[in-house]
């Protein structure tokens, strides 16, 4: 097993479950159930052999995994590899992305009944370019596949969206385009610097400090988009309250990450000198996320609106956590990531689950769901205390590890961000409040139906996961453990060799 | 057998809250009895166990968070300090898990109602035998969850969930102290383990910290912060409010959370820290300042508030009080004797006011009370038992704790000690008043309830009545059988090495020394508080009335709790409302959106609009541009640069 290209197998499976969709001829209804279903068992196989990955992989070297290298393109003096490989860093985005995408497909199973060939095609597309990112080790590889995320996530919410979603679908391409523009200069400059687009190459480059500033901040300027960071963040409430429940999904749980992915894998190791540098402006810009959008949340009056500002408070503790650069910290952002992903992506689907009855995702149309939906308020509640980082969940240990890391970088900024302790459970409770307990006094509430069979299955693997994670984090921290370690002493030596010390607010 | 105490109740709210609907009402409640039950027995033999071991004893169970330098595992701590609290813990809460029984009998979530109780005897085990902060911070988010859970139990009411938020959200406030206090310690000691941690404690006297550009010393900064924690769980000045409010939720959970065990954790905290509390002398005077004001400004409040769990509420924010005032002069053993024995006593008043309300049909206002003691003779009996025993009589185990911990804090001879002492004294005359009030207004004089609430009220069934017959019998005699091992001579072979106290620190040993008249001060103040309260409520009921309209002010100010919770309203809630309002229209809306992409939209309309504006199709047009053009570029090379 271990001579087969598994991570190409990964990323192309789900190609090969769009070429078995568009070969589906007959009749719409026979056409929508044969989409469904092949979609479904590609993104089961795609998902197992994820998980292959994860039961494969040696969590004790840094070095990249199942790696694989071909020539790909060769024009005059460029020459692009295609080089694919994980780390500790990368698998659980790649079993992230395989994981949401099937819980995708089955919760739009029967919510979707238009353009459904379509629909389940933008997923399978897109989960190839998610994985692709993830699993990519040449410059212009990643760049496909970074930008290709663009355009199936702009048809699911241009497509299958609201009714404003023409302008959300805009706004969200073309303010992560400008971004993206600036990251093509910037890896531009890195070919030119290192003569070669091999990331592992660039990775251990020795870049010299002016250029790193530069280059810091093109890319700097794609992820801190994609994060969002504030203030770049507006795209995300709109695309979100635009987007289809299984857009939402894909774009909290990974389309955010790929901002925190991208700090991770390339700003840190390769500029560390441009890092410390704007540490300061990182914290500036996190402690604002935090405290800003958490109060933003509490004004919300739409469900989507307020899951989506919180998602914008929780990554400013992973770009706060991946600057921080301490072990801890950085560990912590990533599993900060993984289970924001998760919960971020469970309560967009518990949005949906209204979303589906009563065609409304503002809060006010609900109230006392408890009575009608039992099962359903046990859902929430796991997942809103996960978002609120209540020990035992997924959301503290990232969390603790974050705040515990940064406080020896700063005490300040871990004291800002540590607010999101009384401000988090504030806006959730207040809207779990609203939604779940009180007395029912809408008619048509008094027939909500609690989860079905579907509903339960696609929540249980999120909420097994929660509380895995929560429990005994040791299965997803020692994957990452020697790899965060390689990059925290890369960029130790770095910043020592340089005489710089880790910047901070103090 | 320590694993099967802790874990019998989590196994026992997953079976009865997955599964409550197939097992039935009754079958959930003989599950989560039964397993309580047989847990308060463990509890029990591992007592004798632990008092039979020198050690902490550690039973380590699974790793939990280990990355970069922090490694923290899932283990439970076995000493003293643990077995006393598991003690308390297993006891009440069995004893109000059998209460409950026939408390919530017309209920129509008992299953429900089970497991979340069941669910919070865990959490609060896990709690009080961690063995490192991060454990204990587990624990303590637990209790807070489930403490949000069942106050909000009823979910109908907008009154309790208006108060679960609060006591949430307030109690996440204390944490965030909390938290940052765990940062501090770790990065202090570079460990999160408390063997590890009390050890090098004395060796990293004098360090400073920087904290927020504050040279700070270390330790004092860390507990402070940690204390910060304990302020918000155990209802203290300034992060009080939730408390009172937390009486929304069903009275089993008020006994079982919000007086006998949750509230305590800030107190067994401190004590478990002792030995970095030792060591920062400033932190303990920032206990005692903040210990000794609750209990009088609590005190105060309870006398004369007219719900009658309202005023026991208050009475526990003033019992906790003492119990920090007793740990800020290092009397630590005293703080848990009293938390010991105010368990027994609070849980049996809070089970007995439970008792009153079941018996008239969910009443809680004692203006409505009264004349009760013939109709229900056994919560009479026992209350007044919970009543004499807060009030401090000799003999009733209030008496024991409640005197130790004043002598105690008059014998440290420190000027904060002498405040507890002074307030402490106070409020003991407060805490008889209000407590006498409470018996007389609910069960003596003229009944006020009308004729229909007075012939419907019934005494409870015996499921209620042997509980409520335990607690008093811990209530009543608890105090002086522990006495001796919890503060007398052989405390040091009883706490062994779970508390630690210096040399120096003596105050408890020199308590029994202090003047008599300064010893029997309290007691005097007590006798004075329940002769007062006979006299405004038995002998001539217009007194009160007349004191409340003459000192109308003060009335106002005391019955409105001093008005903090309207401070606190208009200092942090609508604020927070309307910021994040503003932040959302203004910020994201007009400011960001505006300049950023749907200003750049518009622009770019605009400069397109312009732009085909030029093309005119007029040649003359295009002609004068051409000129201009003309001109520009031979201007620009004519002149010499």
């Amino acid at each position: 097993m271990s001579h087969w290209p598994l991570l190409s197998l990964v990323t192309f499976v789900p190609l090969i479950g769009t070429a078995f969709i568009l070969m589906t001829r007959g009749e719409a209804t026979v056409v929508a159930r044969n989409a469904r279903f092949i979609a479904l068992w590609t993104a089961l196989v795609d998902l197992a052999l994820s998980v292959v990955l994860w039961v494969q992989f040696d969590p004790n070297t840094s070095d990249f995994q199942f790696v694989e290298q071909a020539d790909w393109v060769t024009i005059g003096g460029f020459h692009f590899a295609y080089h694919m490989g994980i780390d500790g860093i990368s698998l659980f985005f790649v079993l992230l992305s395989t994981l949401l995408t099937l819980l995708s497909i089955v919760s739009a199973w029967e919510v979707i009944q238009f353009r459904v060939k379509e629909f389940m095609i933008a997923f399978l597309v897109l989960e190839t370019l998610m994985v692709g990112i993830f699993c990519a080790l040449d410059f212009v590889l990643f760049y496909v596949f970074f930008e290709g995320v663009l355009i199936p996530m702009f048809l699911i919410i241009g497509v299958w969206g609201g009714s404003n979603r023409i302008y959300s679908a805009f706004k969200f391409f073309l303010y992560t385009l400008l971004g993206s523009v600036l990251m093509l200069l910037a890896v531009l400059a890195v070919y030119f610097e290192t003569g070669t687009t091999d990331i592992t190459v660039a990775l251990s480059h020795d870049f010299p400090p002016g250029l790193q500033r530069w280059l810091w901040l093109a890319f700097f300027a794609s992820f801190a988009i994609k994060v969002p960071m504030w203030p770049v963040h507006t795209w995300l409430p709109d695309a979100h309250v635009e987007a289809p429940t299984a857009g939402s999904v894909i774009l909290a749980g990974i389309l955010l990450k790929l901002g925190g992915y991208g700090f991770v894998r390339f700003s840190l190791p390769m500029f560390p000198l441009a890092s410390a540098y704007f540490t300061p402006l990182i914290f500036t810009l996190s402690a604002i996320a935090v405290i800003y959008t958490s109060l933003v949340a509490l004004a919300q009056i739409d469900m989507k609106k307020l899951i989506a500002y919180s998602s914008i408070a929780h990554m400013g503790f992973v770009t706060m956590g991946t600057f921080a650069a301490t072990n801890e910290a950085v560990q912590g952002a990533l599993i900060q990531m993984i289970s924001h992903g998760l919960v971020s992506g469970a309560l967009f689907l518990c949005v949906g689950v209204l979303y589906d009855r009563l065609h409304t995702h503002e809060i006010a149309r609900f109230g006392g769901l408890v009575q009608r939906m039992p099962a359903y308020a046990f859902v929430l509640m796991v997942f809103t205390l996960a978002a609120v980082g209540l020990p035992g969940t997924s959301g503290f240990v990232g969390e603790f590890l974050i705040l515990l890391g940064t406080f020896k970088v700063s005490t300040l900024e871990t004291t800002l961000a540590a607010t999101a302790l009384f401000l988090a459970p504030a806006y959730m409770l207040y809207l779990y409040r609203r939604v779940i307990f009180g007395t029912i006094t809408r008619a048509d509430l008094r027939n909500m139906l609690d989860l079905s069979l579907r509903e339960k299955l696609v929540f249980a693997p999120l909420l097994a996961l929660v509380v895995w994670i929560g429990v005994y984090p040791t299965s997803f921290l020692r994957p990452l453990q020697v790899s965060v370690d390689h990059l925290v002493q890369q960029v130790n030596a770095a910043t020592a060799a340089a005489g710089v010390r880790h910047a901070s607010l103090d | 057998m320590a694993a099967a105490v802790v874990f019998l109740p989590l196994v026992a709210a997953i079976i009865v809250g997955f599964f409550g609907r197939a097992i039935g009402d009754r079958g959930s409640q003989l599950i989560s009895c039964g397993a309580l039950l047989l847990s308060a027995v463990l509890g029990l033999l591992l007592f004798r166990d632990i008092l039979a071991t020198e050690q902490a004893h550690i039973i380590p169970l699974a790793n939990w968070i280990v990355a970069g330098g922090v490694e923290v595992s899932w283990s439970l701590r076995l000493d003293t300090l643990s077995g006393v609290m598991i003690l308390v813990v297993t006891i009440v809460s069995s004893m109000v898990h059998v209460y409950s029984v026939g408390y919530m009998a017309e209920d129509p979530s008992i299953p429900r109602f089970m497991a979340y109780l069941s669910l919070f005897t865990f959490f609060m085990l896990a709690l009080v035998t961690s063995n490192d902060f991060v454990q204990l911070f587990f624990g303590w988010e637990g209790v807070g969850l489930m403490s949000y859970l069942l106050i909000g139990f009823w979910y109908d009411r907008p009154s309790a969930n208006a108060a679960a938020i609060k006591a949430f959200i307030v109690n996440r406030v204390g944490d965030f102290g909390f938290a940052l206090g765990i940062f501090a310690t770790f990065q202090i000691f570079g460990t999160l383990d408390f063997g590890a941690v009390f050890g090098a404690a004395p060796k990293v006297v004098g360090t400073t910290l920087d904290f927020l550009g504050w040279r700070a010393d270390a330790l004092t900064l860390a507990c402070v912060l940690l204390f910060i924690g304990a302020i918000g769980k155990s209802a203290q000045i300034p992060l009080h409010t939730w408390l009172p409010d937390a009486m929304e939720g069903p009275t089993p959970v008020s006994a079982l959370i919000h007086a006998a065990t949750m509230v305590t954790a800030g107190v067994f905290m401190v004590c478990r820290l002792s030995p970095m509390f030792e060591y920062a002398p400033t932190a303990l005077a920032v206990v005692g300042i903040i210990g000794g004001t609750t209990a009088v400004f609590a005190a105060s409040i309870g006398m004369v508030q007219n719900d009658i769990k309202r005023v026991i509420a208050w009475s526990t924010c003033s019992q906790l009080g003492y119990m920090f005032a007793a740990a800020a002069v290092s009397a630590y053993a005293a703080a848990m004797f009293h938390l010991f024995t105010h368990a027994f006593f609070k849980g049996l008043l809070f089970l007995c006011s439970g008792s009153v309300i079941h018996a008239l049909g969910g009443e809680q206002d004692m203006r409505r009370m009264g004349g009760l003691w013939r109709k229900i003779p056994w919560t009479y009996g026992t209350m007044w038992v919970g009543a004499l025993s807060l009030s401090a009589l000799p003999f009733f185990s209030g008496y024991f704790s409640k005197d130790t911990i004043l002598a105690a804090t008059w014998a440290s001879g420190s000027a904060v000690g002498r405040y507890s002492y002074c307030l402490g004294t106070l409020a003991a005359f407060m805490t008889a008043f209000y407590i006498s009030r409470v018996m007389f207004m609910t069960f003596h004089g003229e009944p006020r309830a009308g004729e229909e609430a007075m012939h419907h009220a019934h005494e409870s069934p015996w499921v209620m009545r042997v509980p409520l017959l335990v607690l008093a019998l811990g209530a009543a005699f608890a105090g002086y059988f522990a006495y001796e091992a919890f503060v007398g001579e052989p405390q040091a072979g009883f706490w062994k090495s779970a508390i630690l106290v210096l040399p120096q620190h003596t105050a408890l040993v020199e308590a029994e020394q202090i003047p008599l008249t300064l010893a029997y001060l309290p007691l005097f103040a007590g006798l004075l508080g329940i002769a007062t309260a006979y006299v405004f409520y038995i002998v001539n009921p217009m007194i009160p009335v007349r004191l409340a309209a003459g000192y109308r002010a003060l009335y106002q100010f005391l019955l409105n709790r001093w008005y903090v919770d309207e401070l606190y309203d208009r200092l942090f809630v609508r604020p927070a409302m309307a910021i994040g309002d503003g932040l959302w229209k203004s910020g994201d809306g007009a400011v960001i959106d505006g300049l950023g992409p749907d200003g750049v939209a518009s622009l770019t309309r605009d400069l397109a609009r312009r732009a085909s504006r030029l093309q005119s199709g007029y040649l003359y047009h295009y002609a004068f541009a051409m000129m201009i053009g003309l001109v520009a570029i031979v201007t620009w090379y004519l002149f010499p640069r």
